[in-house]
This record gives C-alpha cells, sequence and structure tokens, in this order.
C-alpha cells in the first residue's frame, strides 16, 4: 500500500475566486484513516485556511457531507483506502450554494424543514401527569426508520429534482413529515397535507431514487414520497367523495 | 456562474446543473429513459385504440390499417416501443414496493413476494392473452 494518497480539494474563497478551483493535497494512507482524517490532516499540517463543516466524526451529527469522487458522502464514513490510489477528489455538496471552500449554505434546507412541522402534532395536550403515551413495537416500526434522519442533506444532493428546482422542498423534510404522519401520537397529517400537495412538494418528485441509494441511514427518502402520493391521491378522492369531511 | 448574497455579506458560489447531468451517471441514465418510456407507453395507447377504432370501421379500413401495420419504419417503431414497454415494466414491478408497503396481519410484506406477485399477474394476463390470440 502507498503511503500517502492526493486529495483534490475544492477551494473557493469568495475574496478572491470567482470560482471554485482544485488544490491537490498528499495525506497519509492508513487503513483506518477517512477522508475526514484526510481533511484534518491538512488543516492541521498543510493549509490551516481550508474551511470543512464537521463534528461528531461517527456518522451522527450529519455535518461533513461533501462529494467525495462525484458522489454525495459523509467524509467520516469514506476511508481513503476504499478510493485507493486517488485523486481523490473532494467537493462541497452538490445542489447547494458554496460559502466557502467545502463549506455549503444550508439556509434553504432550515428554512424548508419545519415547513413539515416535525413535531408531534396534538389535537389535545396530554398532561405530564398522565404518564408516557404508549406505543406497541408495531407502532414504532410504522415510523422507526423515517426517524433515524441525520439531516445531512446527502439526499438534496443526491436528487437531480432538488438541483434543477431548488423549490422543490426535497427528500429529507418529505420524509420527517412521514416519520410524524405514521406516528400513532400524532395528529398533524391534515396540517402537513397543504405542505405536502403543493406542487412544490410529493408531486415534484419524479422518483430518480438517488437519495435513498445516497442516505446513510437507510432512512429510504425516495419510498416515503411514493408511499405519500399514493396517501395525497386517496385523501383527494375521499374530498371528492365526502365534500368538507377532511381528512 | 452567479453570486448570491448569504448573510455574511460574502457572495456564494452557486453551481449550475449542466444539460447533460442524466449521462453523468448511470443511474440518472436509466431514470432518464424510464421517464422516455413513457412517449412509448402512450403510442402503444394510441396504436390499440387505432386497431379497435379501424376493425369497428370495417374490413376495407382494417386491411388498410394492416398495411399501416407492416409497413417497415412502423414495425421498427413497434419493436423499439416494446423494447421500453418492457423496460417500463420491470422498472415499475420493482419500484411498486417502496410504493405500496403491503402489511398481512400486522406484519410487512418482503419486497420480493410483492414484485412476484406482480410477475404472476403478468404471466397469467400473457397467457389469458395469447390464448385468445391463437384459438
Amino acid at each position: 500500500m502507498a503511503d500517502s494518497i492526493t486529495l483534490r480539494v475544492t477551494r473557493y474563497q469568495p475574496e478572491v475566486d470567482d470560482e471554485p478551483r482544485a488544490q491537490d493535497f498528499d495525506v497519509p494512507l492508513r487503513e483506518n484513516w477517512v477522508v475526514l482524517d484526510g481533511l484534518n490532516y491538512i488543516k492541521d499540517r498543510l493549509d490551516g485556511t481550508l474551511s470543512y463543516r464537521w463534528s461528531c466524526r461517527m456518522g451522527i451529527c450529519g455535518s461533513c457531507g461533501m462529494m467525495v469522487d462525484g458522489e454525495p458522502a459523509l467524509t467520516c464514513a469514506t476511508f481513503l483506502v476504499d478510493h485507493a490510489p486517488g485523486p481523490i477528489r473532494v467537493e462541497p455538496l452538490a445542489n447547494f450554494p458554496v460559502v466557502r471552500d467545502l463549506v455549503v449554505d444550508i439556509g434553504d434546507f432550515l428554512e424548508k424543514l419545519p415547513r413539515v412541522s416535525p413535531w408531534i402534532v396534538r389535537d389535545d395536550d396530554i398532561p405530564v401527569d398522565e404518564g408516557e403515551s404508549l406505543q406497541t413495537p408495531e407502532e414504532l416500526a410504522d415510523y422507526k426508520q423515517y426517524s433515524m434522519c441525520i439531516n445531512c442533506m446527502l439526499c438534496y444532493s443526491a436528487c437531480p429534482v432538488y438541483g434543477l428546482d431548488p423549490d422543490f422542498i426535497g427528500p429529507a423534510a418529505i420524509a420527517l413529515a412521514q416519520r410524524y404522519n405514521l406516528d400513532s401520537r400524532d395528529d398533524g397529517a391534515a396540517k402537513r397535507l397543504d405542505v405536502l400537495i403543493h406542487p412544490d412538494g410529493v408531486w415534484g418528485c419524479t422518483f430518480v431514487g438517488e437519495c435513498t441509494t445516497a442516505c446513510p441511514k437507510d432512512v429510504d427518502p425516495a419510498g416515503a414520497i411514493q408511499r405519500y402520493k399514493l396517501t395525497a391521491a386517496m385523501e383527494t378522492i375521499k374530498s371528492y367523495v365526502s365534500p368538507g369531511g377532511g381528512p | 456562474m452567479t453570486g448570491t448574497g448569504t448573510g455574511t455579506g460574502q457572495r456564494a458560489y452557486r453551481p449550475r446543473m449542466s444539460l447533460w447531468w442524466w449521462a453523468r451517471k448511470r443511474s440518472y441514465t436509466l431514470f432518464i429513459l424510464r421517464e422516455l418510456s413513457s412517449v412509448f407507453v402512450a403510442w402503444f395507447v394510441l396504436f390499440t385504440l387505432l386497431t379497435v377504432w379501424s376493425v369497428a370501421r370495417g374490413e376495407e379500413r382494417y386491411e388498410q390499417f394492416l398495411d399501416f401495420a407492416s409497413n417497415p419504419l412502423v414495425v421498427a417503431l413497434n419493436v423499439l416501443a416494446l423494447a421500453f414497454l418492457l423496460f417500463h415494466t420491470v422498472t415499475w414491478f420493482n419500484l411498486t414496493p417502496k410504493a405500496m408497503p403491503v402489511k398481512v396481519r400486522g406484519r410487512r410484506v418482503p419486497s420480493t413476494v410483492v414484485i412476484a406477485a406482480q410477475w404472476l399477474g403478468f404471466v397469467v394476463v400473457s397467457a389469458f392473452v395469447v390464448w385468445l390470440v391463437v384459438s
């Protein structure tokens, strides 16, 4: 195994660059090193001006998503040896504006998330002294998969629909809406319906399926979206059959 | 390149997607071909309607339709359309379990069973059509 590997890192410094450029750095090639280790090596030893996001380095915080050799990936879970002999292209997440180097502007995503009310919505408040709202294992299984989302935005980066139409609310937001819609304790499905059946909602999705491929947590946002399309279609039919009844 | 405000007083670089984005990756290309297959599905619907219409209009019109249908260009188009139709069917069947998680007695039916059930339906209907045409 070679001693080192080249990381071809995208640099963009808005005060001097008109557009991003690539810069090569040689980093040690160690069996247990991930791309993020390589970036930290660059930051600590080679060029302290390199900017990128990271936090937990264990696939939980969702901060270190970047394009590695053209594919959206968590850099803390992408081993250098799997991309040897290199050079490994490390670029900012696709489909997002680049603020600096590998840092993207996530403002659009953060604005979209709360639109689907990703929290438990109740018609009535249950007082705390009444105890827990119990669920059976089957009820938990209905939504658990969708609750694993870490908001890493890899799915937005993989989605050509979002790339072409940034108004599309996007895979993670819809999967999170489903996470609460399918929760037996939640009464917010009707509230989320208006957002989800908007043209920028589920119907924007053309089922490319790449969001599911990119997801590091097996959330399957593509599945969530298609399931919701069926729900939305049924709700629409119901509203014709019993107008005013509502979902 | 477009510079936009980021709220930090600096301009962000907003990359544009290439018109050829779908050629960049195999899965994107397959997706575009799947979308394109809808055009051929529409063509087969039209072709079937034309068949029914010409049959209803009597023997002479039906003979004319048969002449049209045996034109090498139409045959070539139909062969291409059939290939796309099969591709459409295969992808449709494979994607169905994603949209319809089937539950039996509270348990999720595995995707493979849902896909297999659709193929079974496909074979039964195809066998019926073949029987109808041959007999």
